[in-house]
């Protein structure tokens, strides 16, 4: 008891624990739980309200992993791929809340494909994080369609088919923001949560995310070690919140300083290169020069902060959300009730 | 061309009486050469003198260039069902010309455009009264240019029904202004053409027909609409606020009318800013999974969808019926299976609505037969959504949706929206400090139906998990078996109890009847006059018209117990409802008295149909 008393708060007032969620019942060293650990202390850091959080799911091993963080918020774990669906809904009938999806390869990639794509033109302001390990955990060990060609399945079947790069997919499809992370590197995922939840509009995040069961072996192109060995960092990301004084002043061509709607900034830095994020054909060259090189490219890939997320097209912004509206803002008064009725004698 | 006096004259014996307000017409066109507005202007014409009728539009899966049939009933008794016999064939296309001359009974009338038909068929059957019009000539006053004659040929016989049927002149011109409104310069040229139609009647075709309309002033206050339009203005006022949707025939119309009234009447003026939230998904698992986040999240949400959509949805109905989230579905139903026939009309989709999704599960299902109740059912489909926090459906058929029928104007209404079992973080204080613990899915009230808390209920008592997998009462994960079964069963507690509360059947009793008749949706249009044909032939009749699933089985129950037997008619081959009355029916012998009338021929049932039926049921016993 003593500990909740003496618990840091954040500028919103409230403790860690309260962005904490559900002990995992993934298994002991899966990557999905490292990401759940830098989602919980992103959002505390930012200080959102937790219970303004909603935690979308579609079905699978990473879908299960919104019941770990933010216990506060609101989970729902719907169906197999279809969480894009339901996450708008909700945006829809509450644009104030704070919707974050997690969903796997296997949900992403193939059943869910499509609903994923739409999600993605619409813009819909909400964090989608891809848990991607390339591997059907739940089921035991099917590839999945982010699984490179050539790759080896734990029981020794070799892929046949070329991957999906959801990045690369992200980027033609219209999305605003596009970064690959890696479960085992906190300090840059921190950012990049940050930054997508900063961020107006959708924000993909395809972590690279070993499954330790079923694709962690020898021959495996999403194992621990291979994701170490071939991770290449495009760029050194910082994340200002409006309220921090940058560390540093940023030195035009030293660093590319990317300003957010919430009035929080993104520093990023090239890592050996000068790619602006801004640029389209430069992000999707990038990922084909590392794809043939058989390099895992992390880091903000591409962004279109400026973009009008999907609310906002619609005209959806009332003060008062959809799930306020009463009989006063849904019915038209007597008169015009009775007017477009007589247009039917 | 033959001359026309040698085919006015009619070839049967003329008739001596005089058929005033009671005729069915059909005018066979090409879709997509405008009749339709012809069309419009007649029917309107009909319901403007009073007089009973309805409207129906026969199409194709097409967008231009296959036949399309628009039949106009017109009935001083008020039938309004479709009429199996054609009184008055207009011909108009070429590729039907001759099976529609061959369908026409002896003694019909049939008008034809003889600048493009032959007259051959015509004279072959020598049994027909036959009213030639070369209309493309007519229109040679009127218009040169090809294209617009072609748009201005429906107008003609429009002019000549109306002169041989002694329609209001006055009339008739007004519907064409309403109907080309803030267009007076096609107003006027359609005026034109259509008076070329009465010319050509008045010089050349001598009346041969019995037919005739007069002012009756039968019809009151009421109005003439499609079931889809109407039930969007019923969702405007039940307060939809968020629509998924994917186009599909024949419900699109119902969305695309929802959209267009938004626009018009919940779009604040200072900001633009829209009170209506529409998005036409990709597919329709994504319109029923936007559907169910949005009333997940608090919204008054909706689809409109047909049969192939309804069988997309069905894991996501699952999880609307087992996560208890409120959604309402329109399903205007068609034939199926698989694409079936998208333009025609059927009651195929009982079942599958009922029971939608794997596993257990019934759903609250509305069947409207008129206008009056797709909008009533429209409205209170929300409120019943959320009191029962569950998928509702609302089945209309292709025939209610998007045909013409008059009907009531529905009463605007003060009623405030029912919005069910919602926990404020004032009444999560008050249980607490009663000592109790709210639970997601725990029944507090003994009615099976849990309190729900929506996003952003900042309580600390407030948030939970929601999930299609196993949960118990407070929505944590569980694989318990007697949590599963405990759940599974408050469930059914809970669909049970809208048993009640849904619309209860109506009965339409004769003293002394002993069959009964059960039915249900837009084959309640065809029961009068089908009723009246039994009556006519001796056989006295009880109608039940049942309006929701799950059944009132008291109901049902009583009226087993009152009837030697009882003929449930449908218009599906499997007897879908019959099914589901089979499965609550407890009263020894009562399912014994079931005798089905089914029809599926994807044409909207008539009434000979279903005296047929039930005549040949009771010859047989």
């Amino acid at each position: 008891m003593n500990t909740a008393v003496t618990e840091k708060t954040n500028r919103a007032g409230f403790k860690l624990s309260d962005y904490q969620g559900l002990p995992s019942t993934l298994c002991k060293g899966c990557g999905h739980d490292n990401i759940t650990r830098n989602i919980v202390q992103a959002y505390f850091e930012l200080g959102i309200e937790p219970f303004n959080v909603v935690k979308t799911s579609g079905i699978g091993c990473s879908s299960k992993t919104p019941a770990y963080f933010v216990h506060r918020g609101y989970g729902m774990n719907s169906v197999h791929g279809r969480m894009p669906s339901v996450s708008v809904g909700a945006k829809l009938a509450n644009h104030h809340l704070q919707v974050i999806g997690v969903s796997g390869d296997g949900d992403t990639a193939s059943i869910g494909m499509g609903q994923f794509c739409h999600l993605i033109r619409r813009n819909v302001d909400m964090v989608y994080v891809v848990e991607n390990n390339g591997v059907y955990g739940l089921t035991k060990g099917q590839f999945s369609a982010t699984s490179e060609r050539g790759a080896k399945s734990k029981v020794g079947e070799v892929n046949e088919f070329t991957d999906i790069d959801l990045c690369a997919l992200t980027i033609t499809l219209g999305g605003t923001f596009v970064a690959r992370g890696f479960s085992n590197d906190a300090k840059q995922m921190g950012v990049l949560v940050k930054a997508a939840v900063a961020h107006r509009g959708t924000a993909m995040l395809d972590v690279v995310s070993p499954c330790v069961t079923f694709n962690n072996h020898e021959g495996s192109t999403k194992s621990i070690h291979y994701v170490m060995e071939h991770d290449i960092k495009l760029n050194e990301l910082g994340f200002v919140a409006p309220w921090e004084q940058p560390a540093a002043e940023v030195k035009p061509g030293e660093a590319i300083e990317i300003p957010l709607p919430d009035g929080s900034h993104l520093i990023v830095r090239g890592v050996g290169n000068q790619h602006d994020p801004h640029d389209k054909f430069g992000a999707l060259q990038l990922l084909e020069e590392s794809r043939k090189k058989g390099e895992i490219l992390t880091g903000l890939i591409y962004i279109a902060e400026k973009e009008r997320d999907f609310n906002t097209a619609l005209r959806v912004i009332n003060p008062k959300t959809m799930a306020q509206m009463d009989e006063a803002d849904c019915r038209p008064p007597k008169e015009a009730f009775d007017k477009y009725l007589n247009g039917f004698r | 061309m033959n001359p026309p006096d040698t085919l006015t004259a009619p070839q049967t014996t003329r008739p001596q009486t005089t058929i005033v307000n009671d005729l069915s017409i059909e005018a066979a066109t090409v879709n997509g050469t405008g009749s339709q507005s012809a069309n419009n202007i007649l029917a309107k014409s009909f319901f403007r003198m009073g007089i009973p009728m309805s409207a129906k539009n026969l199409f194709p899966s097409n967008i231009q260039g296959l036949p399309t049939w628009f039949t106009i009933r017109v009935s001083k008794h008020g039938y309004t069902a479709r009429k199996k016999e054609l009184d008055w064939l207009i011909g108009m296309n070429p590729t039907t010309w001759e099976k529609d001359v061959a369908g026409l009974r002896p003694g019909a009338v049939v008008m034809w455009n003889s600048n493009e038909l032959p007259d051959a068929p015509v004279k072959a059957r020598g049994d027909l009264i036959a009213y030639p019009i070369p209309m493309a000539d007519c229109l040679k006053s009127v218009a040169a240019d090809a294209k617009l004659k072609k748009m201005l040929i429906n107008m003609v016989y429009v002019g000549a029904v109306a002169h041989l049927l002694g329609m209001e002149e006055e009339v008739v011109l007004k519907a064409i202004s309403d109907q080309f409104r803030n267009k007076q310069k096609a107003a006027e040229i359609n005026v034109a053409a259509m008076r070329t139609g009465v010319d050509y009647a008045k010089a050349s075709l001598p009346k041969a027909d019995p037919y005739r309309v007069e002012r009756m002033n039968a019809n009151g206050n009421k109005i003439l609409i499609e079931g889809n339009t109407i039930s969007a203005l019923g969702c405007l006022m039940g307060g939809a606020t968020v629509m998924g949707w994917y186009p599909i025939t024949p419900s699109s119309s119902l969305a695309e009318v929802l959209i267009s009234l938004a626009k018009k009447h919940r779009v604040d003026a200072a900001t633009g800013n829209i009170r209506f939230a529409d998005v036409q998904c990709e597919d329709e698992l994504a319109s029923l999974g936007l559907v169910l986040g949005a009333g997940w999240a608090g919204a008054r949400s909706m689809t409109t969808t047909a049969g192939p959509g309804i069988s997309l949805m069905n894991e996501f109905v699952g999880l609307g019926y087992y996560a208890e989230i409120p959604a309402v579905i329109f399903d205007v139903q068609r034939v199926g299976p698989s694409t079936g026939l998208p333009t025609r009309t059927a009651q195929g989709d009982v079942t599958a609505a009922a029971f939608c999704s794997h596993g257990d599960t019934e759903h609250l299902v509305f069947h409207p037969c008129s206008p009056e109740e797709c909008y009533e059912f429209a409205r209170i489909s929300f409120d019943y959504s959320e009191r029962y926090q569950t998928p509702v459906f609302v089945l209309l058929d292709l025939d209610l949706g998007m045909n013409f029928w008059m009907c009531e104007p529905p009463q605007y209404t003060n009623e405030a929206f029912q919005r069910g079992k919602v926990m404020t973080p004032a009444k999560l204080d008050e249980i607490k400090a009663a000592g109790k613990k709210w639970g997601r899915y725990l029944d507090m009230d003994g009615d099976g139906i849990p309190w729900r808390t929506l996003p952003g209920n900042p309580h600390p008592d407030a948030a939970y998990f929601t999930r299609g997998s196993g949960h118990d009462e407070y929505a944590r994960y569980s694989e318990d078996p007697d949590v599963f079964r405990r759940n599974l069963e408050r469930l059914k507690k809970k669909i049970e109890g809208s048993r009640a509360t849904l619309p209860q059947p109506i009965l339409d009793a004769m003293p002394g009847a002993k069959v009964g008749i059960l039915a249900y949706g837009s084959t309640n249009n065809a029961m009068r006059e089908a009723r009246d044909q039994l009556a006519a032939a001796g056989v006295k009749s009880d109608y039940l018209r049942i309006r929701a699933t799950p059944l009132a089985t008291d109901v049902l129950e009583k009226f087993f117990r009152e009837h030697d037997r009882v003929y449930v008619v449908e218009q599906n081959r499997d007897g879908q409802m019959e099914l589901m009355i089979r499965q609550v029916l407890r009263t020894p012998g009562a399912v014994d008295k079931i005798r089905p009338v089914r029809h599926f021929t994807g044409f909207p049932v008539d009434a000979r149909t279903i005296s047929d039926g039930v005549l040949a049921g009771e010859a047989k016993r």
